[in-house]
């Protein structure tokens, strides 16, 4: 195997490109508006039908879609086959406790696994490697992303998905796995942890990470990549437009690839929703053009981020987007979990506690930390310590299984937490990425 | 006759106590007796004070998370073994003593408790010849 997984694919000029996805989006469209109401009624509210859309100049014209759009058409709004013909969902947080679920048929499942498949061959993976894959299988998209590319790579792939780290450690060392895929505060923490249990950089066999679905700092990836003695390559990706593998790293490690011919990707002013020139920072916006069971137009994914079309020395011709800079919402993403302040708000009231409180994440050894602060009031106030205590653990797993993570709640005084002009700062995010 | 003890909330860090003193202090609020429970990240205040009813309206205005809580109180001569006699009547009412403090009286020491179910607890402590103090009669000692 050589050094990309469908080179025809990954390595066509511009002008092929373009015209797949000329061809693909003519489909796509039509597609939508023959199976999705909800997003017909969208064209045609912004003034726009099928006949409309004759090239990929028309981009533009398609109304966006946005997380409120996922949570008002939950769950089936945006299904654009039958049920018989979908095989699976994957599903994320929303942004007040609704879930999203995106739905796959086995096509979907297959164009996600080639996708992934070209991430782990970018990164230098062959048939030949041992991948173990420590994301969570589930729900999440990260175990079932990875794991389906790495067989169609052909690596002997160890299934552990995440946690129980002794037995993490054990596959590794007694498997020589050389191939690690988690989120990059795992491989962290894995990599600390070795190095406790005295495993240098040449006594692991690992060669190769394929981390993502949280931020980390190109500090974080050298610290990394000394602890395990491998090369880190990032992955992005996000379960509304298909999984991890939408873009990835190459040799270069400068910017991820964008699977183009999967994939239109835009990048808009998020204030104005007008589509920016490349090399601008903005709103990264992504049209799905394989999609079958969850088709997205023009899908707002909050990250900020820039587009470039420089040569890329590794040979692919795909577009590379730079690691997001930020959101244009206030969602966080907190050890590679979406964390919306809304649900942490929806918590609180569901136990009669009023809005007042301030999320503070921080990051201890490579892991995020999630604190809440919440207001003590004279109502909740009683003078048992074990009742207030029982109160909190009643808010802290509220957050477990709202979030899926774990939030340790503080209780402060009354109208302590600062609020500027009125208005409580709700977030403060001490991490340094 | 249960007497009514103000229970306050304190963030664990510096300067609460004395944020709280300052309030009762400028309100000319007297602390009778005080306890403070702590745990890892927050303590509880409990005190006797002269006026129960200003001290915590004047908290609460001051953003203070404030409630009362009845608790009961009963002399003690100051000898060995008068805390075991008083204690010893607890156990034959089987009244459970959720916890407790004391302060000094000009003569005597006075033991305050909170227990479970205050009423019921009095009753059964009547029963035993345990009488316990009334607010009039804790302003005199």
């Amino acid at each position: 195997m050589g050094r990309y997984f469908q080179e025809e694919i990954e390595r066509a000029p511009l002008e092929k490109i373009r015209e797949w996805q000329n061809e693909k989006l003519l489909r796509q469209v039509k597609h939508v508006w023959d199976n999705v109401p909800y997003y017909r009624n969208k064209m045609i509210e912004a003034g726009v039908t099928v006949e409309d859309i004759k090239s990929l100049d028309d981009l533009h014209k398609l109304p966006f879609l946005t997380k409120a759009d996922l949570k008002a058409a939950y769950p089936y709004g945006l299904l654009a086959v039958p049920l018989r013909d979908c095989v699976r969902i994957q599903s994320t947080s929303g942004t007040t406790g609704k879930r999203v679920v995106a739905f796959y048929t086995q096509e979907d499942i297959d164009m996600w696994e080639d996708c992934t498949a070209r991430a782990i061959v970018a990164a230098g993976g062959t048939n030949e490697d041992v991948c173990q894959v420590s994301y969570g299988y589930g729900l999440f998209t990260g175990g079932p992303g990875l794991d389906g590319g790495s067989h169609k790579v052909g690596c002997l792939t160890i299934p552990t998905s995440s946690g129980n780290t002794e037995r993490q450690i054990m596959f590794i060392m007694d498997l020589s796995a050389t191939i690690l895929c988690c989120t990059p505060s795992y491989a962290a923490y894995l990599g600390e942890t070795m190095r406790e249990m005295g495993y240098g950089p040449d006594d692991i066999p690992l060669k190769i990470g394929i981390f993502g679905a949280e931020a980390w700092s190109e500090e974080m990836r050298r610290d990394i990549e000394k602890t395990l003695g491998i090369k880190a390559y990032d992955i992005y990706g996000l379960t509304e437009i298909s999984g991890p593998g939408v873009s990835f790293e190459c040799e270069e490690q400068r910017g991820m690839h964008i699977n183009e011919d999967h994939f239109i990707a835009e990048i808009i002013n998020p204030e104005t929703g007008e589509v920016l020139p490349e090399g601008t920072q903005g709103e990264l916006v992504f049209t799905s053009l394989d999609k079958k069971a969850f088709p997205l137009l023009r899908y707002r994914t909050r990250d900020i981020c820039t587009l470039t079309r420089e040569k890329c020395s590794c040979g692919r011709t795909h577009v590379r987007m730079t690691k997001p800079k930020g959101r244009s919402d206030d969602m966080l993403i907190i050890r590679g979990v979406n964390v919306f302040p809304s649900q942490i708000e929806t918590v609180l009231m569901n136990n009669g506690y009023a809005a007042n409180y301030q999320i503070i994440v921080g990051r201890v050894n490579n892991t995020d930390t999630l604190d809440v602060k919440v207001e003590m009031t004279s109502d909740m106030f009683t003078d048992n310590v074990g009742e207030i205590q029982a109160r909190k653990k009643v808010l802290e797993d509220g957050m477990r299984s709202m979030l899926g993570i774990k939030a340790k709640v503080t209780l402060v005084a009354p109208k302590s937490i600062a609020r500027s002009e009125g208005k409580a700062v709700r977030v403060i995010d001490n991490r340094k990425i | 006759m249960s007497v009514k003890q103000v229970s306050v909330f304190l963030e664990n860090k510096p300067g609460t106590l004395d944020a709280l003193t300052k309030v009762l202090a400028d309100h000319r609020i007297n602390i009778r007796a005080l306890s403070l429970a702590d745990t890892n990240d927050f303590g509880i205040v409990r005190m006797l004070v002269d006026d129960v009813y200003e001290a915590t309206n004047v908290l609460k205005e001051e953003n203070f998370a404030a409630t009362f809580t009845p608790v009961l109180i009963y002399k003690i001569s100051d000898e060995t073994g008068s805390l075991q006699k008083l204690l010893q009547r607890f156990t034959e009412a089987n009244v459970n003593i959720e916890y407790m403090y004391a302060f000094a009286g000009k003569k005597d020491a006075y033991m305050i408790f909170r227990v479970t179910d205050t009423k019921a607890a009095e009753a059964r402590l009547v029963s035993k010849g345990l009488r316990s103090l009334t607010d009039e009669e804790l302003a005199e000692v």
